[in-house]
């Protein structure tokens, strides 16, 4: 089966995030880049897929020039095409990259039989653009999975060269809603948005590497286009750090921490 | 104006998180009736009592007439609900549920549609964001309508471990709302809500994806609402050294929970995971054995009412979120802990 996971390049932020003097961006000169974790789950659930139906997965991002290196991540882990919606380094709100990322779905003939996104961006979190594309492709969408089964339809043909894309495959997508388990059965081709802990991603291997780093990516750069949510300004929230008191040093701190659980009314 | 806001049921009251946005929606519906700015959480339909029909916030529930929580809806300043009745809208729908939206929202000239940024809220308004052809502002905090007929908005990025000022203009305006960040409020003066049926006009693809819900309960839920919850993360050392960790939780009435090096490891389970990419906690204690406190872990914990953290490095990140620490080895200080609590309870 053919499957396209979209992927985005987000910083690696540790302890403490920092914003720019101009309030635009996030400051990441002493950070590198990362994809979002809910995102490396659908590369390592489309290579499980591919692996199992036979098939292609092809990896695509939109995002400035070094947004490559995530994609050779992304090839290392198991993709086998990588495609790369260049931009100036300006930030594209979620609309516009929806439109984008149709838009070279539909230049490439719709030939996916599934369309994995992560289920939300980690920095922007705009929980939309696996949506949006789906409205744009007329294709059925569920969200927030966190265990998927592709099985071969009953009546077969999946597959096979010339068939309509996602014929003959159907989906079983579960997640969790209030302690409940949803279920949704859908028929492929089909957009699957995912959350961190469908799967547990593989390492890279040697060969996987060596095989990313030689890799062609291709390229192509929509233009930018502005939209109707404009950033104005960001900032860390006020009130966030405080000092601890610090109760003690190793075990002899043990009656203190007592004492503060039997006052915070946890010891029973 | 009027403001549409999606809500959620937990059981056959409103779920919590719907109090939040109807909070929040309030607000909004208010600061169009004073837009200098000065938005306060007065009610939108509070102008004149009741309020004109049509004005301030209408809560859509999905669902029978019958079945629309009126008192809840009453004590939070809710004027006009609408239940919106199909054959076949026997369970959720995303794409249907948006599509319904969308109807409702043309047919009163809304401004806005709220809908709590859950994972049902988050995917209906961007349903309806692609139907409308409309951008759609994700996890607000806060929200009010300018003299331009825009919405000045604050939301949360990086779960929140960030804050966006920014500006919306959208017809009607969708926004999702940070439910840890905006606490529920009823309004000042109950209102009369009437309850009106809406049958919306569906079509074959709004229905393709549809939920059947099992009845298996999954893990996660008893981490979210815990009371107490025993954090483990690197500094535990491996899959073997969570044993220790469980037995205090235990002996706390509480559950385990683990930072995401200690999924992504494979030592325990994801569903243990508290922070941005696992569960959002909630609880009265967050006791942090060995967590560094990197912002997508604490972005997890942002609603626990007190953290105290067990670090061996007096500089970990996690000890400026802590309101309490004790500088040490987890693998002594725990122990220890249980040792005394034990003793405790045979020695009153």
């Amino acid at each position: 089966m053919e499957i396209l996971t979209c992927v985005k390049r987000v910083p690696m932020v540790g302890g403490k995030i920092v914003v720019t003097a101009d309030g635009q961006d996030v400051d990441t000169r002493m950070s590198g880049f990362t994809v979002s974790p809910h995102e490396e789950c659908a590369v390592e659930e489309a290579v499980r897929l591919a692996e199992r139906h036979g098939g292609s997965v092809t990896v695509l991002t939109l995002g400035p020039p070094a947004a490559a290196d995530q994609l050779r991540d992304m090839l290392a882990l198991g993709a086998t095409r990588a495609v790369l919606l260049e931009t100036d380094g300006r930030e594209w709100g979620p609309v516009a990259t929806a439109e984008a990322i149709a838009a070279a779905i539909r230049a490439r003939g719709c030939p996916y039989d599934l369309l994995l996104f992560g289920n939300e961006a980690a920095d922007t979190g705009d929980y939309q653009a696996a949506v949006r594309v789906a409205h744009a492709l007329g294709l059925p969408c569920v969200t927030g999975i966190k265990n998927l089964e592709v099985t071969v339809a009953a009546d077969g043909g999946a597959a096979s060269d010339g068939a309509a894309a996602g014929k003959g495959f159907r989906a079983r997508a579960r997640r969790e809603y209030r302690g409940v388990e949803e279920v949704f059965e859908i028929p492929l081709p089909a957009v699957v948005s995912v959350k961190e802990g469908i799967n547990l991603p593989r390492y890279p291997s040697l060969p996987g590497r060596l095989r990313a780093k030689r890799a062609a990516i291709e390229q192509s750069a929509p233009p930018w286009r502005p939209e109707g949510l404009r950033k104005e300004r960001l900032r860390v929230p006020a009130g966030q750090t405080k000092r601890a008191e610090i109760l003690g040093t190793g075990p002899d701190a043990v009656p203190a921490l007592v004492a503060l659980l039997d006052e915070l009314g946890v010891l029973r | 104006m009027t403001v549409l806001c999606l809500v959620e049921l937990d059981g056959d009251a409103v779920a919590d998180v719907s109090l939040r946005a109807l909070t929040f929606a309030r607000s909004l519906a208010a600061s169009a009736a004073s837009p200098a700015g000065g938005a306060g959480p007065r009610a939108g339909g509070a102008d004149g009592g009741a309020g004109r029909a049509g004005e301030g916030v209408t809560a859509v529930v999905f669902g029978e007439a019958g079945s629309v929580p009126v008192a809840d809806l009453s004590a939070y300043g809710v004027a006009g609900a609408c239940a919106v009745e199909s054959g076949e809208l026997t369970g959720y729908a995303p794409q249907a549920w948006a599509r319904a939206l969308a109807g409702l929202a043309a047919g009163r000239s809304a401004t806005a549609v709220v809908a709590a940024g859950t994972d049902r809220g988050s995917e209906v308004l961007a349903h309806l964001g692609a139907i409308t052809g409309q951008p759609m502002a994700a996890n607000c905090v806060s929200a009010e309508v300018t003299g331009a007929g825009s919405v000045r908005l604050v939301r949360q990025r990086w779960a929140g471990s960030l804050l966006e000022d920014a500006v919306l203009d959208g017809s009607p305006a969708l926004l999702t709302v940070a439910a840890d960040a905006v606490p529920a409020a009823a309004a000042g003066q109950p209102a009369e809500t009437s309850v009106r049926a809406y049958r919306p006009v569906l079509g074959e693809a709004d229905l393709r994806v549809r939920a059947a819900e099992s009845a298996g309960r999954s893990a996660g839920a008893s981490l979210a609402t815990a009371r107490v919850v025993v954090g483990g993360g690197r500094g535990v050392g491996g899959p073997d050294g969570f044993g220790v960790l469980e037995e205090l939780a235990g002996l706390l009435g509480g559950v385990v929970g683990v930072s995401r090096v200690v999924t992504s490891e494979g030592w325990r389970p994801h569903r243990q995971q508290v922070g941005q990419t696992g569960t959002r906690i909630s609880p009265e204690l967050y006791l942090a054995c060995g967590i560094s406190g990197a912002i997508q872990h604490m972005a997890g914990c942002l609603s626990a009412k007190h953290i105290v953290a067990v670090n061996t490095d007096p500089d970990a990140p996690i000890i400026s979120h802590a309101d309490y620490a004790v500088i040490g080895d987890l693998n002594q200080v725990i122990p220890a802990l249980v040792a005394a609590i034990r003793a405790r309870g045979t020695t009153p």
